[in-house]
């Protein structure tokens, strides 16, 4: 019997899911809002310490998890959306939603990589 | 052979029908934008790894009306993502029994939502304890 290959892809959808119901509002006003505007201490978005984050293992985890999990939770939401909006759900949908998952994934794990420990 | 006229249901426009096919897709309408957000941080951390005259021009976007004007918007999304995925979560998961009674799902609701809030406000403590 041949394999689903969706139970992999519904448990990223779950995990991003989760991930982003818990801390995807705290993230935006942090980065988009409060940050922006002078709300947060300059030092919060400022390139040394970003840098820094993103240099311990923690840190990197955290943002590497946020990105790809973010994109592998939408990509999969679009990809099962599309046969309500009556558009066929074949390999060319499939490739489309799930690629740019993969893509945005590895160009993470590429960036965050570069960026060292 | 005769074509038959055959009567087919139009299914065109069948989420704007019932409010509740309307909050299903609205539920899957954040997805778009949970998206567009992890393609901004994406963007964010490929800035970060050239440099820091990089970083800054993204940082410089970022600090735009247009992009403040979009995130405010995004937090809406997102609040609205965490009340719809706390909403479904009763029916997501296996059954919790507490003292041999099922756990209603309204009390998970409520209890993913505390979650949220209080990890996204620690998020935010957290930076500020970070930053200064």
């Amino acid at each position: 019997m041949k394999r689903s290959s969706q139970p992999v892809f519904w448990l990223l959808f779950g995990a991003g899911g989760m991930l982003s119901a818990l801390f995807g509002a705290g993230l935006v006003f942090v980065t988009g809002i409060a940050a922006p505007l002078g709300l947060e201490p300059p030092a919060a978005m400022s390139y040394a310490d970003v840098l820094a984050f993103s240099r311990n293992w923690a840190g990197k985890a955290f943002v590497f998890a946020v990105i790809s999990l973010f994109l592998w939770h939408g990509a999969h939401r679009i990809y099962h959306t599309l046969h309500d909006l009556g558009i066929p759900t074949g390999l060319v949908a499939k490739l489309a939603c799930y690629g740019t998952a993969l893509a945005g994934t590895l160009t993470a794990a590429q960036s965050l990589l570069k960026i060292g420990f | 052979m005769a074509f038959r006229r055959t009567y087919v249901r139009p299914m065109d426009g069948w989420w704007r029908r019932d409010p509740f096919f309307l909050r299903y897709m609205a539920r899957e309408a954040t997805s778009v934008f949970v998206v567009a957000y992890a393609l901004i941080l994406l963007a964010g951390v490929i800035r970060l790894s050239q440099g820091e005259g990089a970083f800054d021009d993204w940082r410089e976007g970022l600090a735009s009306p247009m992009s403040v004007a979009f995130h405010a918007f995004l937090f809406a999304v997102f609040a609205y993502h965490t009340w719809s995925w706390f909403r479904i979560m009763p029916k997501t998961m296996a059954p919790v029994v507490v003292g041999g009674r099922r756990l209603a799902g309204t009390t998970i609701t409520a209890l993913g939502v505390c979650a949220a809030i209080a990890k996204s406000i620690a998020l935010v403590v957290l930076v500020r304890v970070l930053a200064s």
